[in-house]
């Protein structure tokens, strides 16, 4: 991320302006003065101010956030702050044991426990990242697809609950020869996530219905909708049962696992990959995603180049909610086989929308920053059982880093690092109005 | 929709009335669904509905009505206000508001008849769990009102109302005063709001995305807490004292409304008058203009000398306060205690309202009664067994909001600067 911008850089509507801004701000005859200054000093603000640095620095002040409500609340940390003045050592040291017991538990669910012999168990708690990813990755490259195309998708709900009613229901009440069956409860969860997706697509493009009402809307009309399909006999519940879940997935629908039965890892997360490399050709080598990408940069400018810029929208929230349907079949293919709930989507649809902003709605970002939201949900749940410490702190630290990733000046403000607007001289007045308002 | 411009008088020169036939459309089409439903298909037996509790002052008998014929009455009632409001409209006289009232009220009288065939409906116990529930809604339902209409998307009720439930059962417990708990929760959500502020008018980020984000920090952070502060200690930090009710001389005597409106907490009394307050001041007050200025057109309100990003900040702030407020009702009001995430998609209701109530403050308290209404009602059918699954009557608050915003039946138009930054340039 240093001196090439593509058009792909700026996606989100709120980056946009900021890196629209230093684009705009860097035109040819600014360079001189660039030259001026010292050439490594240049090099240095350009990546201190880049996008990368951002998302770590903004990773590293949320872990800091949430260990200090981990100290904050420690039982032991307490009891020593009462008699902090008179032996302060013992207040510090019981911070210190909170907060590292707490971010090696951490880090021992999510990536290596050195406690477990063997490099065969040393390494599982890494595939068990993978495996809470999976989800978190295809969910997140739909809603990022969506961010491109300059629409907002808080329908993951909905969209996942569809997906994993479709393939289960395909999953469990079906006897089919093995592959088929499995291939055609992924397509029918899709499908189904899809044209979840595509109600709220096809409601913008016809009524100019806002799709984030309408996305947030059917997450709840989708939810109480598959619930009572789960609690109707004949259509999702388990024959014999009065609980509103669905019998077991039979054996052939079932995602195989990848290193035998003592990983958890399934064939989804090769779904996953494939899926990112699919979204990222769809975006840089199609014209259709030429096309989402242009309505997302100015839906004006697309319609009078001749796209039909409605049409679009029903296409894009088509693909989105085919994604996120995904994540759905993940769930009740690989994850939970054992018959599923209406909570089966386990937040994974609000998660996706960190996952996109920290992703910055590129293919490969949203697969990066759907491995850390799943080791830090792996690693939570390690935490919660070995530290007692609750699992919600997780979102406390995922919805931190993705306040901050939204609002670089305010992440500058607090490591104190150079302004990337202040390498150019004055510009038009008009564009220094703006610029001043971005770099408070 | 039709635009015509009446040739009767020669001066009408900017009175273009825009006819709009959706309403009369949607009001016959749900009279012709009530004559299949309830008249055609009605089902045979008699209603009961039981007006009084024992404890009323006044004691009125049940009323027991034969489910068909009442079906097929009140669906020719309907029928009538259909015709009138089409009547209205030819007219090009407005569809009011009253009208609508009317329809829906005995559309949902029609409802509870056909429901109920060989059944007791208590209907004081139906209408006092729907306040209950509508509470918490119309107290998000203002802060939405207050915030959209001087252009900041308010997405973060949900959160908003979470923190008010959170710190007010803390602070209830911990100092044994309920009061102090309110004012705790108004601090809390407006705490909220100043990060919402902050980024969306200081920082520029899209508000849709810091309300997303806040609602998950706030779930987050209230239950993280609750795990580790409360639960240890629920003696101390989660028993908050609940205030008790307080029955208003005469007006709480009044047959069937007065124990539902006027025997509630002094948090329902609050809602009251917080209504009726945003309602004049939105629309009576040099604020309320200033206000809706700042949501409609913030360029022209600069050009006046408003400062549009200072208003939008302390309105979203207000705003803030009166939704914690209203989150209090949970812990102070119904529940007791603070559970974990025990707004449950509150928030979003409330947004349901704001937008079915087209950002008008009235109009969302409705749209909050409608949905709290309906939200009780399935819990009441639970109980009677119902012909309806209990997941439909749940549903309804979001199907209506997306028939609103999609123009099915009616038009709901945000602030034309909803949701957009200021940048002065």
């Amino acid at each position: 991320m240093t001196e090439s911008r593509t058009p792909e850089d700026d996606q989100l509507p709120q980056v946009n302006l900021e890196t629209q801004m230093s684009e705009s701000a860097r035109t040819p005859q600014d360079e001189e003065e660039i030259v001026e200054r010292s050439r490594t000093a240049t090099v240095i603000r350009e990546i201190m101010s880049g996008s990368a640095v951002m998302s770590v620095l903004a990773v590293v002040f949320a872990l800091i956030i949430g260990g200090i409500l981990i100290a904050a609340t420690d039982a032991r940390v307490q009891e020593t702050a009462g008699y902090f003045f008179s032996r302060p050592g013992d207040m510090l040291s019981a911070i210190w044991n909170s907060v590292s017991g707490a971010y090696i538990a951490l880090f021992q669910g999510s990536v290596y426990n050195f406690r477990r012999p063997g490099f065969a168990n040393g390494i599982k708690p890494l595939l068990d990242t993978l495996t809470f990813a999976t989800p978190l990755i295809v969910a997140g490259l739909g809603v990022a697809l969506g961010f491109r195309a300059g629409l907002f998708n808080i329908g993951g709900r909905g969209q996942m609950l569809f997906g994993a009613a479709a393939a289960g229901w395909v999953a469990f009440s079906f006897d089919l020869p093995v592959g088929i069956h499995l291939i055609l409860a992924i397509v029918a969860g899709i499908a189904a996530g899809a044209i979840w997706g595509g109600v709220a697509g096809y409601l913008k493009a016809r009524t100019g219905a806002h799709e984030v009402i309408t996305t947030i809307m059917l997450n709840y009309v989708a939810y109480f909708f598959v619930y009572w399909m789960l609690s109707t006999p004949g259509l999702l519940q388990a024959p014999g049962s009065n609980n509103p879940k669905t019998p077991a997935m039979k054996e052939t629908a079932i995602l195989p696992l990848i290193f035998g039965p003592s990983y958890s890892l399934h064939w989804g997360f090769i779904i996953a990959i494939a899926a990112t490399i699919f979204v990222w050709w769809l975006l840089n080598r199609s014209s259709l995603g030429f096309q989402f990408k242009a309505v997302g940069f100015n839906p004006k400018a697309a319609r009078v180049a001749g796209m039909n810029v409605n049409r679009m929208f029903t296409y894009v929230m088509l693909f989105s909610g085919g994604l996120v349907g995904l994540a759905g079949v993940f769930q009740v293919l690989g994850t939970v086989t054992t018959g599923f709930s209406a909570g089966i989507d386990a937040g994974i649809g609000f998660d996706a929308i960190t996952v996109a902003l920290l992703g910055r709605s590129r293919p490969w970002g949203v697969f990066a920053a759907g491995i850390l939201f799943g080791a830090f949900k792996a690693g939570g749940f390690t935490m919660q059982a070995t530290q007692q410490i609750p699992i919600d702190i997780v979102l406390v630290v995922q919805s931190i880093i993705v306040l901050l990733i939204a609002a670089p000046p305010l992440v500058r403000a607090i490591f104190r690092l150079p302004a990337p607007n202040l390498l150019e001289p004055a510009g038009s007045a008009k564009l220094q109005g703006k610029k001043a308002v971005v770099s408070k | 929709m039709s635009v015509t411009t009446p040739q009767a008088s020669r001066i009408a020169l900017d009175t273009t009335v825009v006819r709009s036939w959706k309403s009369p459309i949607a009001l016959g089409l749900f009279a012709v669904i009530s004559i299949v439903v309830f008249g055609i298909f009605g089902r045979p037996g008699v209603s009961h509905f039981r007006l009084s509790r024992a404890s009323d002052f006044i004691q009125l008998p049940d009323v027991h009505l034969p489910t068909t014929q009442t079906g097929w009455v009140l669906s020719v009632v309907l029928v009538l206000l259909a015709a009138y409001s089409a009547w209205l409209v030819r007219q090009a006289r407005k569809v009011p508001l009253w009208l609508v009232i009317l329809y829906v009220v005995i559309i949902l009288v029609a409802f509870l008849t056909w429901v109920s065939a060989n059944a007791l409906i208590p209907v004081p116990g139906l209408l006092i769990g729907a306040v209950s529930l509508s509470v918490p809604l119309i107290f998000g339902a203002m802060s939405g009102v207050i915030s959209e209409r001087s252009g900041v998307v308010n997405i973060a009720i949900e959160g908003q109302l979470l923190a008010g439930a959170f710190i007010s059962a803390m602070v209830a417990s911990a100092t044994r005063q309920p009061v102090l708990g309110l004012i705790a929760a108004m601090v809390a959500g407006m705490l909220v709001s100043f990060v919402l502020a902050a980024f969306s008018i200081k920082y520029i980020v899209d508000q849709i995305i810091v309300g997303v984000v806040l609602n998950v920090l706030v779930a987050g952070l209230t239950s993280f807490l609750y795990s580790k502060l409360m639960v240890p200690n629920p003696e101390l930090l989660n028993n908050p004292p609940r205030f008790d009710r307080i029955d208003i001389p005469i007006l709480g005597q009044i047959p069937i409304i007065g124990p539902v409106l006027f025997n509630q907490t002094i948090i329902v009394y609050v809602m009251y008058v917080t209504v009726a307050a945003v309602a004049f001041a939105l629309f009576k007050t040099r604020w309320g203009l200033r206000t809706r200025s700042v949501g409609e057109h913030p360029q022209a309100a600069d050009t006046v000398g408003i400062k549009v990003n200072t208003m939008r900040f302390w309105n979203v702030s207000l705003a803030g306060a009166i939704a914690g407020f209203g989150g209090a009702y949970f812990t102070l009001g119904s529940v007791g205690e603070f559970t974990k995430e025990m707004t449950a998609g509150a928030g979003f209701i409330a947004l349901a309202a704001v937008i079915f109530g087209r950002w008008d403050p009235i109009r969302a308290m409705l749209a909050g009664l409608l949905f709290g209404f309906a939200t009780n009602l399935q819990s009441v059918l639970g109980i009677i067994g119902s012909p309806v699954p209990s997941q439909f009557m749940l549903m309804l608050p979001y199907v209506v909001t997306i028939f609103a915003v999609a123009g099915l039946v009616g038009q709901s138009k945000p602030p034309a600067a909803d949701g957009k930054p200021y940048i002065k340039s």
